[in-house]
Order: C-alpha cells, then structure tokens, then sequence
C-alpha cells in the first residue's frame, strides 16, 4: 500500500504504449469484466506485444480490467487505453459492470450478491 | 447477422457476465489486505497507477518535468459468486494523500466497510470523514488485534462520531467467517439504503 519509485526508472516512458495516449476511447471501470474468445485471441496476435498480452490473459476466464493490469504489469491508466482500444476493434468483449440504474435492477443485483455471500 | 454476436467457438455463449464491487477502506496497516485475502479465490492482486507526488488530477507525469514519478498501489480481491456474477473487492490505497484515487474505487460499489484497529483508533477519523461525505453505504468493522484494548462498540461509536445509522460490527480480518459477515453487513446496508430511498419500508430478504 506504500507508494514506490519505480524500479523501472525513465527507461520506459509509461504512456510510451499507447504512442503517448492518456485519454481512452471509454471509461471502462476498473472491476469491469472483459473476455476473449479463441477467435478473438487469434487475431490479438497481430495487433502487437502487449495487446496480445491482454488478451492470452482474458482467454478462456473473464478478467476485470483491474486484473488485467496486475497479470500484465501495466500501470492502470495504460492498461485502461490499450482495453479500450481492443473492445473497439473487437478484440475484447466488454461486459458490465453493476447496472447503476433502476431500483429493481440494483435491488435484483444486491440479492444476488447477498445470497451469493451467504453461500461461502 | 451481427457480427458483434458472432460466437463461433462459443465462449461467449450464455448470459452477460455482471461484476459488482465492494470497497474495504481504512487507514495504513489496519489489515484490509489481510481481509481481502482471507475471502478472495485469488491471492490478492496489486493494481498499480503512476502518478507525480503532484499529480492530483494529472495521470500523464512526463507532463511535469522534475517531478518524481510515484506509484500508488491498490489491492483487491475476487469472488467468482456464479457463472454470470462476480464480486472484487478493493483496498483502498493507505495513505489519505491518495484520496483522489479512492474517488475512481468507489465509484459504482456496491457499499464500503471501513476498517479500524482499536488501538489507533484516530487513524480512522480521515477515512470516515471521507466517507460521510460521499453517498455511497458504509458500515464500520472493528478489526479487534490480539493485543488491542478492550472498549464498547457504543464508546468507539462515540469517540469517532459514527453516525447512529451507520452500522458497527466486531471482526477479525484474518477469519474467512468474520470477513464473510462484515460483507454480508454491508450488502444488507446497502439494500436497506436503497429500499428508504424509494420510500420502501425495510426489510432485507
């Protein structure tokens, strides 16, 4: 939890990546889960090192967004420019985070997560 | 056809997978790592953010030359709950210098739990002002060390002002059990939130 240098120094510029992008495409939310099919995994080999990095990491189990940045060793804000960039040339599926909206959906997820707790 | 469907290997087959989050929040050393790790099906994870030691606001540090880079460290967890639903649960970063990072944590959780060691028990009062100013549901976990001293709920309510309304439970973070509980606590302050919002009266299932 204490805040470290990194050991990596200036070497690598963190943003160097994403050819210096910091904004990405979509906010995606850091527990926000993103998968890949073999398919789609296929194709990330072509899209350069650490897309494919991305997606051998969410082949075959769903990973948040936050996992994927702590598999690869990628600094979030990176991590978060190089997914968004995937889910829109198709390289990743999205899926939600908590649907925020509606009474009866957030009540509905609430349940869902209390039964799963008591389950354990 | 639409092509944002097609599935041929089938691994995306079936339902929409939903996450959902919970924020176990607290000063520096007061055992939310622990927590997370005596629940998660994984060891917990390190998700790192670089900043500047003046980067409030600015994510890019090769924008502020002389600055030095710095690296703020949040932990979290995850519970795969079905096929379709999984719960993370995220530490918040220690020090309250990193406060702009719990804004990005806390947003869309499902609650939070904050935690306090007994024998620091001043190290709580940042956190919990944080969170009386924030919408987001909260209850307080007493994480009671072998060596803490002994007090009341009802005295520890009072020394750091704890809301009537917010709800206090005893815990031992290093206990799968203990950590299941104080989740459970949140989720059902949270349902109960929600349900006098909508002018609901209250009852959890």
């Amino acid at each position: 939890m204490e805040p470290r240098r990194d050991p990596r120094g200036a070497l690598v510029r963190p943003y160097a990546v994403t050819r210096g992008r910091t904004e990405p495409l979509q906010n995606i939310a850091l527990e926000a889960v993103l998968s890949s099919t073999p398919t789609q995994s296929a194709e990330a080999r072509f899209a350069g090192h650490d897309k494919y990095r991305i997606s051998s990491v969410c082949e075959g189990r769903a990973q948040s967004l936050a996992e994927i940045a702590a598999y690869t060793r990628m600094p979030l804000g990176v991590t978060r420019v190089l997914v968004a960039d995937m889910v829109a040339e198709g390289l990743l599926t999205l899926h939600t985070a908590a649907p925020a909206t509606g009474f009866a959906a957030r009540m509905n997820l609430l349940g869902r997560v209390l039964s799963g707790l008591r389950e354990l | 056809m639409d092509f944002a469907n097609y599935d041929p290997d089938g691994v995306n087959r079936g339902r929409e997978i939903i996450s959902a989050k919970i924020v176990v929040a607290g000063g520096f050393g007061v055992g939310k790592t622990t927590l997370v790790g005596a629940i998660s099906e994984i060891q917990p994870l390190t998700t790192e953010a670089l900043m500047t030691a003046a980067g409030v606001g600015i994510d890019d540090p090769s924008k502020v030359p002389g600055k030095e880079t710095t690296t703020v460290a949040m932990d979290f967890g995850r519970i795969t709950m079905a096929e379709d639903l999984i719960l993370y649960l995220f530490g918040t970063p220690g020090q309250t210098r990193f406060w702009f990072m719990w804004d990005e944590i806390i947003r869309g959780a499902v609650g939070a739990a904050v935690l306090v060691d007994t024998r620091r028990i001043t190290d709580a009062f940042a956190p919990l002002d944080y969170f009386e100013n924030r919408k987001l549901p909260y209850v307080v976990a007493l994480n009671r060390f072998d060596d803490a001293p002994h007090y009341e709920m009802e005295e520890i309510r009072e020394a750091l002002a704890i809301s009537p309304d917010v709800p206090m439970v005893l815990c031992d973070a290093r206990r799968r059990d203990s950590v299941k509980q104080v989740l459970v606590t949140v989720v059902e302050h949270a349902m109960l939130r929600l349900q006098a919002e909508h002018g609901y009266p209250a009852s959890v299932g």
